[in-house]
């Protein structure tokens, strides 16, 4: 090119070479560097106890974090309950039905809205509307804030998935007389099934990790829940309260609980990954 | 005739799918109502000052969003200064240089980033990284003339909250730039190897105008991502309420104000100003929002799908 040496230009492009390589070395030290902490912080604090008893109190050593475990997966599955169907409806809509319709489009518009709201907003969306009315934090309301961040991510994924399928599969079917909903249900869910259940596991690996949503409408407690309208204890939010502590026990047991999430949620992420790679294979 | 006496499913099963779609739409419109209407005290008691003061003080009910406007930018503004560059070399290693099993094992790793939960990247920001920061890079940085790198090396602030938001928006923008990187035909790109252009030189020159309309989208993207993240920033960035040049220096965003302070607000116009800093946020991720799908439309009836 403009007449710069030839020496010149190599050099550059060695050291860019060099730099890019260094890049990706970094981000991928800075995972192993967060993994590692987390592992070797949070193995000691992880015996029998903290699966099987509740929070010691303020100060004290010892009990463990069994209801926010169970907490944490209650509100998860409470919040696929709704999260999930509602998403896969909207996504059917936006595959199926929709199109290239105003109305399609201004649903497909608002989802991506919705993927970019911070998820905090969320949690001040859900206090309130659901908090402030009915006076008290409750395990409803977490998982209704988790539903709403999965709500986008399962309609675009149904969305996108089902389009994948070939349209002669849908011709054929509705050629023999097959209802539209048995064909979209039976035939067009069996072909993007994987594909569908990979990208819900990513969704619900998601929010399993969530904190934000949850500060304000959860909330979190050191007991057992007794009814689902009442402030619920969940990891994230423990590991939030616990790690700001002064307690060593406690910031101990924020280790351990983020080691179970982290556990969890890129067990979770691995294997939804590793199927849809298998399946492009 | 066979008369047909099963109903039929379909239009109800039609009007069911299109119920979830509104629903997706009425929280949208739900989600800004309920923002409009809990910060009605605050808009109404402080009005357009509410921007502009730096004052956050529950004592004498006086609350001003300007310091975490300004945290929330400045944050912002950090993380994507190192996020960008750092994300188009990674992009450019897994496209054009490292062989396709290392550039796959390599993605895949750059990709469990974004798995991470956001509260694992606080815990391990205060506890492992800000120490790191304050023993081993904030002396080094302090030796920098200049207003930015003063203070004392606490290793939690401003600098630190924009490095971790960095980390976690890397993934997203890295992704997205490999896949524009890919998308460049490789005749477009032979060409120019064929006049004898080095690899950096094509990517200069031929890839990454090929691909800025692509790359600026993903850099929306991961701006969009890094405004309103909450936890991780919380975690670090110090938690104080006043505007300071120094990078070193306790700040405050707007997502990490509201994750603090939220469930203390007992007075109706701390929590109504409180509100109106969500309404703030809502409405800067839905500006980010709004011009990254524009500008994603544009290019990809440019590039031709596959976005």
């Amino acid at each position: 090119m403009r007449g710069r040496s030839l020496a010149g230009r190599k050099l550059v492009d060695t050291l860019v070479r060099i730099a890019s390589a260094l890049a990706a070395l970094l981000g991928l030290c800075v995972l192993g560097w967060i993994l590692y902490v987390i592992l070797s912080r949070g193995i000691g604090a992880i015996n029998w106890e903290f699966f099987t008893e509740l929070p010691a109190p303020p100060g004290m050593n010892g009990g463990g974090l069994a209801n926010a475990i169970v907490g944490t997966l209650l509100i998860t599955l409470l919040a696929s309950l709704i999260g999930i169907p509602l998403g896969l409806l909207a996504g059917i809509y936006l595959a199926e039905f929709g199109g290239r319709s105003r109305l399609a489009e201004s649903i497909r518009f608002c989802s991506n809205l919705l993927m970019g709201t911070p998820s905090i907003i969320v949690g001040v969306f859900v206090y309130g509307l659901i908090v402030v009315p009915l006076g008290d934090f409750s395990a409803w309301a977490g998982a209704i804030a988790l539903a709403i961040i999965m709500l986008p991510v399962v309609a675009r994924t149904t969305e996108e998935m089902l389009s994948l399928v070939p349209n002669s599969l849908r011709e054929a079917a509705l050629g023999l007389g097959t209802p539209r909903w048995r064909t979209t249900l039976q035939i067009l869910f069996k072909a993007a099934g994987s594909g569908l259940v990979t990208g819900i596991l990513l969704a619900v690996a998601r929010v399993s990790g969530e904190t934000a949503p949850l500060l304000f409408t959860a909330l979190n407690s050191p007991f057992w829940f007794e009814s689902l309208n009442e402030p619920i204890g969940n990891l994230t939010v423990t590991i939030f309260n616990y790690a700001m502590s002064p307690y060593a026990d406690w910031q101990a047991k924020a280790w351990g609980a983020s080691l179970l999430i982290t556990l969890g949620v890129l067990g979770a992420t691995l294997l939804a990954r590793t199927t849809l790679w298998l399946r492009r294979k | 005739m066979r008369t047909d006496r099963r109903i039929d499913w379909d239009p109800l099963f039609r009007s069911l799918t299109l119920g979830g779609g509104l629903v997706l739409m009425l929280v949208v419109v739900a989600i800004f109502w309920e923002l409009w209407q809990g910060s009605q005290l605050s808009l109404q008691k402080f009005g357009w000052s509410f921007l502009f003061t730096e004052t956050w003080d529950p004592v004498s009910e006086t609350f001003g969003a300007a310091s975490t406007i300004y945290g929330t930018l400045l944050s912002t503004c950090i993380a994507m200064v190192l996020a960008v560059p750092l994300s188009l070399a990674i992009a450019l290693f897994l496209v054009e240089l490292a062989p396709p099993r290392l550039a796959a094992a390599v993605g895949a790793g750059i990709e469990l980033l974004a798995a991470i939960p956001s509260i694992i990247y606080g815990m391990w920001g205060l506890f492992v990284f800000a120490p790191f920061m304050a023993e081993k890079v904030q002396p080094l940085l302090a030796k920098i003339p200049g207003p930015f790198f003063t203070g004392p090396p606490m290793g939690i602030g401003m600098l630190s909250a924009g490095i971790i938001l960095a980390l976690m928006i890397l993934p997203f923008i890295t992704s997205v730039t490999r896949d524009i990187f890919r998308m460049v035909p490789a005749v477009v790109k032979e060409s120019a190897y064929g006049m004898g252009s080095t690899t950096w030189e094509v990517t200069r020159k031929v890839t990454i105008p090929y691909g800025i309309q692509g790359i600026v989208g993903a850099c929306f993207l991961g701006l969009g991502r890094a405004i309103g993240e909450t936890m991780a920033v919380t975690f670090v960035i110090g938690n104080r309420h006043e505007i300071s040049a120094s990078l070193f220096a306790a700040g405050n965003s707007i997502a990490s104000t509201l994750a603090n302070e939220f469930t203390e607000a007992s007075e109706e116009i701390y929590l109504s100003s409180l509100v109106e800093l969500g309404l703030v946020l809502f409405g800067l991720t839905l500006l980010l929002q709004l011009l990254a799908q524009w500008w994603l439309k544009r290019t990809r009836r440019r590039m031709g799908g596959g976005l």
